[in-house]
C-alpha cells in the first residue's frame, strides 16, 4: 500500500506535473484552490492559473472561450458548484459546441462531511451524464486519479471528472494487471455468484464486501467503473450474463449515476436483477466523513446486504 | 477586401436587413426585432472593423466576434453570408431541417460563427475567455461581443464585467443595443437595466455611447475602444428595435415574431427602397 491521499491531491499534483508537457494547460478556479487543489499549480505555474472569483458561470464561460482558442482549461470547484449550479452553462456554453473543457468537481458525494448537504453532491453524475458527448469519470483512488487526469489531458472533448475531499489508501497500484483506459472497467476480483460494480470511494468497499462474502461462500465478482461514461457496455454485459445478478454502488444518488447507467443498459440488453446502492432520493447530512457514510449505509456491510438482496432476486 | 465606410456601410446593412427579413419570413420563426437593431453594427464589425479570412474561416490570427445575443442570429447570418462566409442562398434555410443555418449562432456548423450562442449571459464570457488567451498567448487580434440590454439582466454578464477589468482586456470591446426593450415589454418596466453607463464604469470599463445606427459614431467607438489601453470597452448604443422596417419599429412584440406574406411584402418594399435610394446617391 501507498499509504493515504484524498484524489484531489493526487489531481493537484498531477496537474503540476504535466504543465511542461502540455503548454496549452491552463487551470481555472473559482476562489477554492486551497481545497480543490488547484493551487499547487497556482504557486508553480501563476501565469496559466485563473482564479475567477466566486463566479462559476463566468468561470465555464471564459474555459469555452479558451478552448475555443485552442488551450486545454480544466475549470475547479466543489462538484455542488461546477456541475449544479453551472449545468446550464456546461451544457451550451462547453458541451453543445463539444469545446475541450475538463469539468473538475471536487468534494463528490456525501463524504464531504461537516459542511452537510449543500454541499454534498450526490447528483453530478446523473447531471453530466445527461448532457450529449460529456464523459463521466470518478476514480477510485490517488492512483486511478493521476492515471485518469493523463489520459484526460489527451482526451480532446468535454469531460468531467468527480474528486475526493477524503484521504484514502491507494491500492490499485498493488493489484496485478491493473491498467488504465478511459471508457473501460475492469474486474478486480473475478466470482460467478453475484457481480458488484463500483466507482470512486465505494471500489475499496466493495473489495471488503467481497472478502465478507467469500467467508460466507458467496463469489462475488468485483468491477471497477472510473468511466461512468461511455460505459464499458461490454464488461458489465458479461458480469450480467455470466453471474445472472448486479450490486452497483456509488457515492451518488440512486437516482441518474452508475446504476442508472448500468440498469439502462442491462433493461435492453441483459435484463438480470440490478440493485442499486447509494444515497436514496434524499439529501446529504453533516457528520464526520466517517459518520455519514455509516449513516448512509455505504459501507462493506451496507453491499454485502445489497449483494444477498441481488441473490434473493436472481431465481 | 477594402473596408467599407458611410453609405456604403448603409448599403450592405439594408440589404442585411433586407436577408434577414426574408429568411425570418421564410422560416415562418425568429427574431426580426433584436436582429433589426444590432445589423449595423455587425455591418460595421464585418465590413470595416474585424480583421477576417472569410475563406479561412477558423484563421487563428483574426479578430474573433461573439453575438452574445444569439437569438439575433439572423442578423450575424445574413451579415456573414454578404461577406462570403457562405453563399447567401443559404439563408433561405434558416432554422430549417435541411442545411446549417441552425435557429442559434452554431459555431460547429455554420463558418464564421466563433462561439455558439443562445442562452442569455454566457457568450460575454466566452468572450473573455477568447480575449484572455489571446493575451497568453501574445497574439494581437482583438475580441469583440454584443449584448442586449435585456440580456444584461442576467447576473453572468457582471461575473465576466469584473473578470474582463481584472484581467486589464484592453483586447475586448463589447456593443450593448440598447433598444429598450425585451420580450415581456419596455427593459424599463420588465427589470430596469440602466444607468449601463455608470455600471460599467463602475466595472472599471473603458465607456463610450454612441448612436447605434450611426455609422460615424460606431466607427469612431471602435477607434477609440482599439486605442484604450489597461481595460476592456464597453460601447453602449443606443438603438431603435425593429430599425428599416416601419411597423416594426419599436414594438416589443416584434421581438420573436415572424412577417406574414403580407407584412413582409411590406417590409420587403420598405427595405428595398432604402437600398435603391442609397444605390441611387
Amino acid at each position: 500500500m501507498a499509504g493515504k491521499i484524498a484524489t484531489r491531491n493526487a489531481y493537484g499534483e498531477t496537474l503540476v506535473e504535466l504543465a511542461e508537457k502540455y503548454p496549452e494547460l491552463v487551470v481555472l478556479d473559482a476562489d477554492l484552490s486551497g481545497s480543490t487543489m488547484t493551487k499547487f499549480f497556482a504557486a508553480a505555474y501563476p501565469q496559466r492559473f485563473f482564479n475567477c472569483g466566486i463566479a462559476e458561470c463566468n468561470m465555464a464561460g471564459i474555459a469555452a472561450g479558451m478552448a475555443a482558442d485552442g488551450l486545454k482549461p480544466f475549470i475547479n470547484s466543489f462538484a455542488m458548484f461546477s456541475t449544479g449550479r453551472i449545468y446550464e452553462q456546461i451544457r451550451n456554453s462547453i458541451a453543445y459546441p463539444h469545446l475541450n473543457v475538463k469539468v473538475v468537481g471536487s468534494h463528490g458525494g456525501v463524504s464531504v462531511g461537516e459542511d452537510g448537504a449543500t454541499h454534498q453532491c450526490i447528483e453530478d453524475f446523473a447531471l453530466m451524464r445527461a448532457i450529449p458527448g460529456m464523459l463521466v469519470c470518478c476514480p477510485c483512488d490517488g492512483n486511478e486519479m493521476r492515471l485518469a487526469v493523463r489520459a484526460l489531458m489527451d482526451y480532446e472533448g468535454p469531460a468531467y471528472l468527480r474528486l475526493q475531499r477524503l484521504a484514502t489508501e491507494v491500492f490499485t497500484d498493488e493489484l496485478e494487471g491493473y491498467s488504465f483506459t478511459l471508457g473501460k472497467g475492469s474486474v478486480l476480483k473475478d466470482g460467478s455468484d453475484v457481480s458488484i460494480i463500483a466507482t470512486g470511494l465505494m471500489v475499496s468497499k466493495a473489495l471488503q464486501a467481497a472478502e465478507i462474502l467469500e467467508a460466507e461462500g458467496i463469489h462475488a465478482r468485483i468491477i471497477n467503473i472510473h468511466t461512468l461514461k461511455p460505459l464499458d457496455d461490454e464488461l458489465v454485459l458479461k458480469a450480467a450474463r455470466e453471474t445472472g445478478c448486479i450490486v452497483t454502488s456509488e457515492e451518488h444518488s440512486i437516482i441518474g449515476g452508475l446504476g442508472s447507467a448500468v440498469s439502462e443498459l442491462l433493461i435492453e440488453k441483459c435484463p438480470v436483477p440490478v440493485v442499486r446502492h447509494g444515497v436514496n432520493d434524499e439529501f446529504g447530512r453533516s457528520g464526520t466523513a466517517a459518520a455519514v457514510l455509516d449513516y448512509f449505509d455505504l459501507t462493506p456491510e451496507g453491499i454485502v446486504r445489497k449483494a444477498k438482496y441481488a441473490l434473493s432476486l436472481k431465481k | 477586401m477594402a473596408k467599407l465606410y458611410g453609405k456604403d456601410l448603409q448599403l450592405m446593412a439594408a440589404r442585411a436587413r433586407l436577408l434577414a427579413v426574408d429568411a425570418v419570413h421564410t422560416a415562418a420563426s425568429g427574431h426580426p426585432g433584436g436582429s433589426l437593431s444590432c445589423m449595423d453594427i455587425v455591418t460595421a464589425l464585418y465590413f470595416n472593423e474585424m480583421k477576417v479570412e472569410p475563406a479561412n474561416p477558423r484563421w487563428k490570427d483574426r479578430d474573433r466576434f461573439v453575438l452574445s445575443k444569439g437569438h439575433c442570429a439572423p442578423a450575424l447570418y445574413s451579415v456573414l453570408a454578404l461577406r462570403g462566409y457562405f453563399p447567401v442562398g443559404d439563408l433561405k434555410l434558416l432554422r430549417s431541417i435541411e442545411g446549417h443555418i441552425s435557429g442559434h449562432p452554431d459555431m460547429q456548423h455554420v463558418p464564421g460563427v466563433d462561439m455558439s450562442t443562445g442562452s442569455l449571459g454566457q457568450g460575454l464570457s466566452t468572450a473573455v475567455g477568447m480575449a484572455l488567451a489571446a493575451k497568453l498567448k501574445a497574439q494581437d487580434h482583438r475580441c469583440y461581443a454584443l449584448c442586449g440590454d435585456g440580456e444584461v439582466e442576467e447576473g453572468q454578464i457582471w461575473e465576466a464585467a469584473m473578470a474582463a477589468a481584472k484581467w486589464h482586456l484592453d483586447n475586448l470591446c463589447v456593443f450593448v443595443d440598447v433598444n429598450g426593450l425585451q420580450i415581456d415589454g419596455r427593459t424599463a418596466d420588465v427589470m430596469p437595466s440602466e444607468p449601463l453607463d455608470k455600471k460599467f464604469e463602475a466595472f472599471n470599463w473603458n465607456v463610450i455611447k454612441i448612436d447605434g445606427h450611426d455609422f460615424d459614431q460606431i466607427l469612431s467607438a471602435l477607434d477609440s475602444a482599439r486605442s484604450f489601453k489597461g481595460a476592456p470597452t464597453a460601447i453602449l448604443a443606443s438603438t431603435v428595435k425593429g430599425k428599416g422596417v416601419s411597423f416594426m419599429e419599436g414594438q416589443a412584440g416584434w421581438h420573436g415574431k415572424a412577417p406574414n406574406d403580407e407584412q413582409f411584402a411590406q417590409a420587403k418594399a420598405e427595405l428595398e427602397a432604402k437600398i435603391k435610394e442609397l444605390e441611387g446617391n
